[in-house]
């Protein structure tokens, strides 16, 4: 079992721990508006990036977060790694543990998975995504941009629209929203909406794309087709893009527009849109950087296993 | 037809003993008193003179319990579970006859296959093992078995267990046959295109885990549509462990209007919920059917006592550590059951008063035994010793002094547990003593 902590949900977090990951993203996000940006906070340290499934912004952002902390930072992808030769996730988690890592990120496309490599590792496992499970540092970075762009997350109506059924984005995010006091919302056709979510999750169910209009924050998900199989959970994109699809008329002024990417550009949101200030796109993804530098770095100065003091005090001097 | 000759056991030594100072308990017989028993050369009853004698303080003697539904893994998978060690398990729960389902490697579908692992169970199973065959060849859903033979030779009944016979028409000919072959049908009840994809129940936890949800209605409407065919053939069926409220409802109506069903219930299914499955560890939490939400856990055990539910099963599922250290959505359905099934339901429901004591032991022996037609354990004078010694102060931990099964993937690893089998004696032999 890991001696350090991991972050597997973003339900393990209290509301003052996601707090202090929002406050120390700021501060990183100072530090990234530097010259240099480059911080010695975490040097020494090893960072494992372990992917099973194809990722650009979380892959790229977790090697950019653990690079400019001047940690060492592997990457290593199920193609063209042992996984390919039959190895399971245990045995990948053992060997790559033997290195001695500080932190492995994994995403993989099993529920449960980090879960699981939680059993075999000494070091923090970070989820990177695993499955429709959980993705808890989208959560964290979609709290980070709400909470940079609105001031404020408590008493915002956050509307998750489209495909909830296979989204990790949602569940996590509906999570950590109202554990912020946010109010969350999932707005899906009938076959996309997972039964039992009012229920489990506490959010204001509906079919009806209108109820749109109550909400501060419209979130389009992605069609995951991926994730769909046979048979098609929507008779055609088609439909599905007149029926629930994120456009301009559908707005009303004010409205926010986020999407966790990769987009459907004319499925889940228009082209025009996904252009448009409104939407938060690339604010996210501005975010993902410096909150993932944040969780590292919260990860790893747990004063229970830190080997090398760093304070943040410290780290802002450097 | 006489069953006798299904369930075999290895030939040896036959038990002599007497139990002092013991409840003796057999609701099948309406036996319920306090006293000595008395085993002489495998037999209940006769002369106590001279003969070795233990304390039955603190412990009730009961017929031995009867298991209608275990995964032995033979052939195929002796190295989660044998024979041997399967029986030795079972015993070691206080099991005197259990069933082993097909679903091997390769299929057990034919009189040379049934033959051989007769011949096995003959050598190594300490208590009376029977063996189920295949509904279908290969368990593929499309040509019967040679049923006529398989029960000829001695075949507890038949399952696809695993799987459904998916195609309704050639289930239908099963039923049909069934008038000729006169075997018990004990079904795996399960629409596959409804839970595919799933790893849990579908409802509150699965939508807030994300993962794959079962919905309860992939198993209630293949009941639905299995008591309806053996209404129309007159045929009898079970059902295999049954784990929601719908499903129950199914059981309740056909039983109403007289068709010829029984159903069973696993302890895990009466003592776990969904919200147990947080942890998303598959060795102790995965299993098919999953484990449901609590009101499905709650109409289980209303419809186990007022006998909707026939009898307790465990679907002892082995697996080994490879299998079940995978990932929760890609680790394999099932959890073991044999050594915890009596000291789990014991603790949970019988102690704090939710299920009468009576009640367990009956649908654990002889209601068990009635679901297969298998010979009923019982205290009655005269009778072949098949009986079971439980010490109802004894407290354990799962898992702390080994298993006796090959595999310790058991939904109860590492709790604290009351009621501990102390001798099972099974076919007058002693299979298990502490």
């Amino acid at each position: 079992m890991s001696a350090h902590r991991s972050l597997v949900a973003i339900g393990d977090l209290s509301r003052d721990e996601i707090t202090h990951v929002l406050e120390l993203s700021d501060r990183f996000a100072e530090v990234m508006s530097r010259d240099i940006k480059k911080v010695p906070t975490l040097r020494g340290r090893t960072i494992i990036n372990l992917f099973f499934e194809a990722s650009t912004r979380t892959a790229t952002s977790f090697e950019l977060a653990g690079k400019r902390l001047s940690a060492d930072v592997i990457n290593v992808k199920a193609t063209g790694s042992s996984v390919e030769k039959g190895e399971t996730l245990k045995d990948t988690v053992l060997t790559l543990s033997a290195y001695q890592p500080d932190v492995i990120v994994i995403r993989h496309g099993a529920a449960g998975a980090v879960a699981s490599a939680t059993r075999y590792t000494e070091a923090a496992v970070i989820n990177a995504g695993d499955g429709k499970h959980e993705h808890p540092t989208q959560a964290l970075l979609d709290l980070y941009t709400l909470r940079k762009v609105m001031g404020k997350i408590e008493g915002l109506h956050v509307a998750f629209v489209g495909d909830v059924l296979h989204s990790r984005v949602a569940r996590s995010g509906a999570i950590a929203l109202q554990r912020m006091g946010a109010k969350v919302s999932f707005i899906a056709p009938p076959t996309l909406l997972p039964r039992g979510a009012a229920q489990g999750l506490g959010v204001h169910v509906s079919h009806d794309i209108a109820d749109i209009a109550d909400a501060d924050v419209v979130y389009a998900l992605r069609m995951q087709h991926e994730r769909m199989g046979t048979g098609g959970f929507v008779p055609s994109l088609r439909e599905y893009a007149t029926q629930y699809g994120i456009g301009h008329q559908r707005l009303r002024p004010g409205q926010r527009v986020m999407h966790a990417g990769p987009i459907n550009r004319g499925v889940e949101i228009t082209d025009q849109l996904a252009d448009d200030p409104a939407a938060l796109i690339t604010t996210q993804v501005e975010g993902g950087m410096v909150v993932r530098m944040a969780v590292l770095y919260d990860l790893l100065s747990d004063p229970k296993v830190q080997r090398e003091a760093h304070d943040v005090s410290a780290m802002v001097a450097a | 037809m006489n069953r006798d000759h299904v369930l075999v056991q290895r030939p040896g030594p036959l038990t002599s003993v007497v139990i002092e100072n013991v409840r003796i308990l057999d609701p099948g017989a309406g036996i319920d008193t306090h006293g000595d028993l008395v085993i002489v050369d495998g037999k209940i009853g006769g002369d106590p003179t001279g003969l070795a004698r233990i304390d039955g303080t603190d412990c009730i003697v009961v017929p031995g319990f009867v298991d209608p539904h275990v995964h032995l893994r033979t052939p195929g998978r002796e190295d989660t579970e044998d024979i041997s060690s399967g029986s030795r398990a079972a015993a070691a729960g206080g099991y005197v006859a259990i069933a082993a389902m097909p679903n091997t490697q390769p299929v057990v579908d034919d009189a040379q296959d049934l033959a051989r692992l007769r011949e096995l169970a003959a050598e190594q199973a300490v208590i009376g093992v029977g063996f189920i065959c295949a509904i279908t060849k290969g368990q593929l859903g499309v040509e019967l078995t040679e049923a006529a033979e398989l029960a000829e030779l001695g075949a507890a009944a038949l399952s696809d267990d695993g799987r459904p016979v998916s195609n309704a028409a050639v289930f239908r000919r099963a039923l049909q046959y069934q008038h000729l072959a006169q075997l018990p049908l004990t079904l795996h009840e399960e629409d596959m295109d409804l839970s595919a994809g799933g790893s849990m129940h579908e409802g509150a936890v699965s939508a807030r885990l994300g993962v794959g949800g079962i919905p309860a209605v992939s198993e209630s409407v293949a009941v639905a549509r299995d008591v309806a065919l053996a209404s129309y053939e007159d045929a009898r069926i079970h059902i295999c462990h049954v784990s929601a409220k719908e499903t129950v409802e199914e059981v309740r109506l056909g039983k109403l209007r007289g068709v010829q069903v029984t159903a069973e219930v696993s302890p895990h299914h009466l003592l776990l919920v969904d919200e147990d499955c947080e942890s998303l560890d598959p060795a102790t939490r995965k299993m098919n059917p999953p484990l449901r939400a609590i009101d499905d856990r709650d109409a289980l055990l209303a419809a186990l006592i007022d006998g909707t539910l026939d009898c307790i099963a465990t679907d002892h599922a082995p697996h080994g550590p490879s299998e079940k250290e995978l990932p929760f959505e890609e680790a394999p359905f099932g959890v073991t059951g044999l050594e915890t099934a009596f000291a789990s339901l014991y603790t949970h429901l019988v102690l704090p008063g939710k299920l009468p004591l009576e009640i367990l032991i009956a649908r654990m022996t002889c209601d068990a035994a009635r679901v297969l037609d298998l010979p009923i354990p019982t205290l009655i004078e005269g009778a072949t010793a098949n009986l079971a010694l439980i010490n109802l102060e004894t407290r354990w931990i799962v898992g702390e002094g080994g298993f006796q099964s090959k595999s310790r993937n058991s939904a109860f690893l590492g709790t604290e547990l009351t009621g501990h089998v102390t001798l099972t004696i099974a076919g007058g032999q002693n299979a298990w003593q502490v």
